[in-house]
């Protein structure tokens, strides 16, 4: 087990993000302190609909706070316009998303590159699909590979660029459990090669075992976090 | 350095859409080869007649005269800014030719004794020109030798004034005063029957009893000067000499041809391009709005990334641009072989001895960014559209379109509309923008196609009015002077096969209207005159009321003036008295610009006795051949006009620019019908596949899933018609009156039956278009259908 630093990646202030629909006002976050410590694997749980994934929008530069602040590192990321939003995700942040978003029309090889191609810093496409595991597939089409290999192709553009955080929304909720645990196995080894902070979305709370510090959502709060003294390898979840 | 991966998906991208994406090159494609091929001819014709114009010192004023001295010609050459000067002997003879039964019109031009003209110098095709000193010689324009299979030695006959000469063919030439030959009172050039004879000038004044005289001048002007007031200058000083008023090149015959034809292959340079690209937009728009939306969730994984709004808007603008840069080199390439073949042909239609054949660099880089902009802005919309997605919403997956109650439900339940028809109707009013724009695009069709098929029923008003109705003659004999009116009919009455002649005097003026002048021809006749007549705005025969002028619509319109108007009337030969006249009423005539009085007040007004200056003859026909014979040997005829020849060749010569016109229409509201329904059938589909295969799997057969695709299509494409009408009548109306010029006017005649032809072959084309689609629909795999997200 490694040490946890005393070094906050991200730390929200207040954080509140109303959506208005127009003829009704969405809360989706609702004043939400918490750090984010670096290096850390962390895990956010909760019901649909408790405004995980807008947390991770937010904290990602996908979208703003209505209200409140959210700093990465020194860096107030709501005090940033457009473009500089850009830059952030750009030099500092890779994402998962639960439907992969590959490219269609490139392979795994170019869709790695895609990240590369923009990167200040990157590690070669083939070093990334290498890391998941992916070394024999690298000229196949997101339409020939399996829905857990088309995952991993996501982690491996996402870590291609070398980023300090890893935000993954779902990254195994359209898998079963064998291929979510290939996914997982791959988070967690980058997470601990790498150095990676890594956020994880999930409904699953078997997940939480592998987690550094887990933060429990309902109602756009945080109702409850823990760290984990003993944390599960991988391979000892299912679901 | 590997290629970028973006660029790779642009590339598959630009493969994956290779159908739709030649598609639209191709209309590009012709847009640009059309901008090449008519402003390339443009260029060329343009620059070919100012060449030779320059090589060959066409002159800059003209002027005629009844008959003026030699002695006069120091005084004109001493005028300012007047360089060289000319004086000719000019007249009609009537010919005689092997072969031919009518009589054909000759125009005598005269040689300087010198030899060698130095204003409007002939080019020597083949002989040489007449010998100065020689007899009976004359050099001929070389489209009335090759209609007539001339060469240099063959003779012809002449009736030079009352003397019948024969006359030998020295020589075949061309010349820039004569590049476009149209006879006196011909609508378009008759080779065969109009020629152009060089002679000696001793000869010329000798048959024309002007010797030590011309009749005939023209003059180069020195750089800078202003041909207006040389023209005055020459006005004055030619008065005394029955000058009928000094002239500048627009109204030099042959050159007004020539400029009609290039403004109007610069309108054809300026309208039908932009039409292309416009086309070409429309469908970029489609296309690359139906693709943004297909790939928010790819825009957004592009955003998370870090990809910039601007690298993810050139992105899309790449796409359309490599669309333009294919359609690019397909126009460049064709165009520059039609423009090219076509400025050939032209040359030769023209008889240029020579040709300049430029595209200006210029041109092509103008069609290409023409080309790039028009992608370029079809593909803005969707291209600011991908710009400014949230990637926070581009990356959820895209929200069931929000389908709002409309007004019509209510009507739905009432008239029992079905499932599928209210899911078509609802399509519709869901994207209210895409539905009008396509909607508009088979308008544009309808429009097109109206704007072309007009044309036939106007052809057979005008020809009907002009040769039907006003020109009711089978022949008029041109008098080479104006003749006492009793002598000249008695004397037409006694030739074979005269069934009716009547008198017409004709008289040139200058009509003025405030700071507006026309010059033309006052004509007038005997009230109850039946073969040749004046036609109201109805078409009723009118006679022109004894105080009064009768206007034709043009030259109102030119002069700015209306029935009961006052315009000054200077005449241009006699006493050149100036009368003020009231404008009694306005005259409908699409050929030629007219002027009508009634007999016996111009002669008032002239105090003249009662001349003619033509005869309207109506021949029975079977004495024609006697007829033309007895009328080659009449010395007073010079010039004899068969009003059948005349229809003939006016119809030839229109009808080939009709069928050419038709047929770029037609293409073009093909191209606009298929591109706009083949592309929207497709977004259909791809927007409905998962509903329409859901309905199948519900049991709906695929007739009924059919009904979905085709309907949207068919009810955007009824709709249209009643716009593409109205889009149709106001380009037809347009193009109506830009055809108008001082030599004909073409009315616009719209027909029900018009309308009804655009509209069939527009929803036809857009049916069998979405059919072709259709076909795909029962492809469609059921399974795959509902696993792709969406
Ligand atoms: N673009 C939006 N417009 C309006 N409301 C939204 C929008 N995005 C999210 N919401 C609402 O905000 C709340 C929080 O949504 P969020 O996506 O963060 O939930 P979540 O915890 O990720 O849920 P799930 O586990 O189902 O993904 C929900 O009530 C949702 O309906
Ligand atoms: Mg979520």
């Amino acid at each position: 087990m490694r040490d946890v630093g005393p070094d906050p990646v991200f730390t929200t202030q207040d954080l509140r993000k109303v959506y208005d629909t127009g003829t009704r006002k969405v809360v989706a976050l609702d004043g939400v302190d918490l750090k984010v410590y670096a290096a850390e694997f962390t895990v956010l749980l909760g019901p649909s609909g408790s405004g995980k994934s807008t947390l991770l929008n937010i904290l990602g530069g996908l979208d703003r706070p209505t209200s409140g602040r959210v700093l990465f590192r020194d860096l107030d990321l709501t005090a940033l316009d457009d473009r500089g939003l850009t830059e952030y995700r750009r030099r500092h942040v890779g994402f998962v998303f639960q439907f992969y978003n590959l490219v269609p029309s490139l392979t795994a090889r170019e869709n790695v590159q895609l990240v590369t191609d923009v990167s200040p810093d990157p590690m070669p496409a083939d070093e990334a699909l290498e890391l998941v595991g992916l070394g024999e597939r690298m000229d196949h089409f997101p339409a020939e590979l399996s829905g857990g290999e088309q995952q991993r192709v996501a982690i491996a553009r996402a870590i291609a660029k070398r980023p300090e955080v890893l935000l993954c929304d779902e990254p195994t909720g359209a898998l079963d459990s064998h291929t979510g645990v290939q996914v997982l196995s791959v988070l967690d080894s980058i997470n601990a090669r790498l150095g990676t902070t890594t956020v994880v979305i999930t409904h699953n709370a078997a997940i939480e075992r592998m987690a550094h510090r887990v933060f429990h959502f309902s109602d756009g709060k945080v109702r409850e976090s823990y760290t984990n003294p003993n944390r599960a390898r991988p391979e000892e979840i299912s679901w | 350095m590997p290629m970028p991966a973006l660029w790779k998906k642009l590339v598959r991208d630009l493969a994956r859409l290779w159908a739709q994406a030649t598609a639209i090159a191709l209309v590009l494609a012709a847009g640009i080869a059309i901008l090449l091929t008519t402003f390339g001819m443009f260029r060329a014709l343009d620059a070919t007649r100012a060449a030779y114009y320059e090589r060959n010192r066409f002159a800059d004023v003209f002027a005629s005269v009844r008959r003026a001295p030699m002695s006069i010609i120091p005084e004109i050459e001493g005028l300012d800014g007047v360089l060289a000067v000319e004086a000719r002997v000019a007249g009609l003879a009537t010919l005689d030719l092997p072969g031919r039964k009518r009589p054909a019109i000759g125009r005598i031009v005269s040689l300087p004794p010198g030899g060698t003209p130095r204003l409007n110098v002939p080019v020597v095709r083949a002989g040489r020109l007449p010998d100065p000193s020689g007899r009976d010689e004359v050099a001929v324009n070389s489209r009335f030798a090759d209609a007539n299979g001339f060469r240099p030695g063959d003779r012809f006959t002449a009736n030079l004034n009352g003397r019948k000469r024969e006359l030998l063919i020295t020589g075949i030439v061309l010349s820039p005063e004569f590049i476009y030959a149209i006879g006196p009172g011909m609508l378009m050039p008759d080779n065969a029957g109009y020629g152009i004879l060089w002679m000696p000038h001793r000869e010329a004044a000798a048959a024309f009893d002007l010797s030590g005289a011309f009749n005939d001048l023209s003059v180069q002007l020195a750089t800078g000067a202003n041909p207006q007031d040389v023209i005055a200058a020459l006005d004055r000083l030619l008065a005394p000499y029955g000058a009928t008023g000094a002239h500048d090149r627009s109204r030099q015959l042959s050159n007004s041809f020539i400029e009609a034809e290039l403004t109007q292959l610069k309108g054809s340079s300026m309208l039908l391009p932009p039409i292309f690209f416009a086309i070409a937009a429309f469908l970029v728009n489609m296309v690359m709005a139906r693709l943004v939306t297909l790939e928010r969730p790819q825009i957004g994984l592009l955003k998370a990334i870090g990809y910039t709004n601007r690298e993810i808007a050139l992105h899309y603008l790449m796409l359309a641009i490599l669309v333009a840069v294919v359609g690019i080199i397909i126009g460049w390439a064709a165009g520059t072989w039609l423009a090219r073949g076509l400025t050939r042909l032209y040359a030769q239609f023209f008889t240029f001895p020579f040709l300049i054949y430029a595209v200006p660099a210029g041109t092509y880089v103008v069609a290409a960014v023409l080309a790039v902009a028009a992608a370029a802005a079809g593909a803005l919309r969707a291209t600011l559209q991908a710009a400014r997605l949230p990637p926070a919403v581009a990356m959820a997956p895209p929200a069931p379109p929000r389908f709002r109650r409309t007004l019509l439900e209510p009507v739905f339940r009432r008239l029992h509309v079905s499932q599928p028809m209210r899911m078509v109707l609802r399509g519709i009013l869901r994207w209210p923008i895409r539905s009008t724009l396509t909607m508009l695009g088979y308008a544009l069709a309808v429009a097109v196609l109206v704007a072309t098929r007009f044309f036939y029923d106007s052809l057979d008003l005008l020809l009907d009015a002009t040769f039907y109705q006003t020109n009711r003659q089978d022949v008029t004999l041109v008098l080479a002077d104006a003749l006492p009116e009793t002598a000249a009919l008695a004397e037409a009455q006694r030739l074979p096969g005269v069934l009716a002649v009547e008198g017409t005097r004709s008289t040139p003026v200058e009509l003025v209207s405030g700071n507006r002048a026309k010059r033309l021809g006052i004509e007038a006749r005997r009230p109850g005159a039946t073969l040749s007549r004046v036609l109201d705005r109805d078409g009723r025969p009118v006679t022109p009321p004894k105080g009064g002028l009768l206007l034709t619509e043009r030259v109102a319109r030119q002069l700015g003036v209306g029935a009961g108007d006052t315009v000054e009337v200077r005449f241009l030969s006699g006493r050149r008295e100036v009368h003020l006249v009231t404008v009694s009423g306005i005259s409908r005539q699409f050929i030629g610009l007219g002027a009508f009085m009634d007999f016996d007040a111009l002669h008032r007004v002239l105090r003249e006795g009662a001349r003619v200056t033509a005869l309207h003859v109506s021949v029975d026909n079977r004495a024609l051949d006697a007829f033309y014979r007895a009328v080659k040997d009449m010395p007073k005829v010079t010039a004899v006009l068969s009003l059948r020849e005349s229809l003939r060749t006016f119809r030839d010569t229109i009808r080939k620019n009709v069928v050419i016109m038709n047929t770029v229409n037609l293409v073009i509201a093909f191209l606009i019908t298929f591109g706009v329904a083949y592309n929207q059938a497709r977004i259909q589909l791809s927007e409905r596949s998962r509903e329409l295969a859901s309905l199948r799997i519900l049991g709906f057969t695929r007739a009924e899933v059919s009904t979905i695709l085709v309907g949207e299509t068919l009810i955007l494409v009824l709709v249209a018609q009643p716009f593409g009408w109205l889009i149709g009548s106001a380009i037809a109306e347009a193009l109506a009156r830009n055809s108008e010029s001082d030599l004909y006017t073409i009315p616009a005649v719209l027909e029900p039956h018009t309308f009804a032809f655009a509209s069939l072959v527009v929803i036809l084309l857009a049916i069998f278009t979405v059919a072709i689609v259709r076909r795909r629909l029962d492809r469609l795999d059921l399974v795959t259908a509902m696993k792709t997200r969406e």
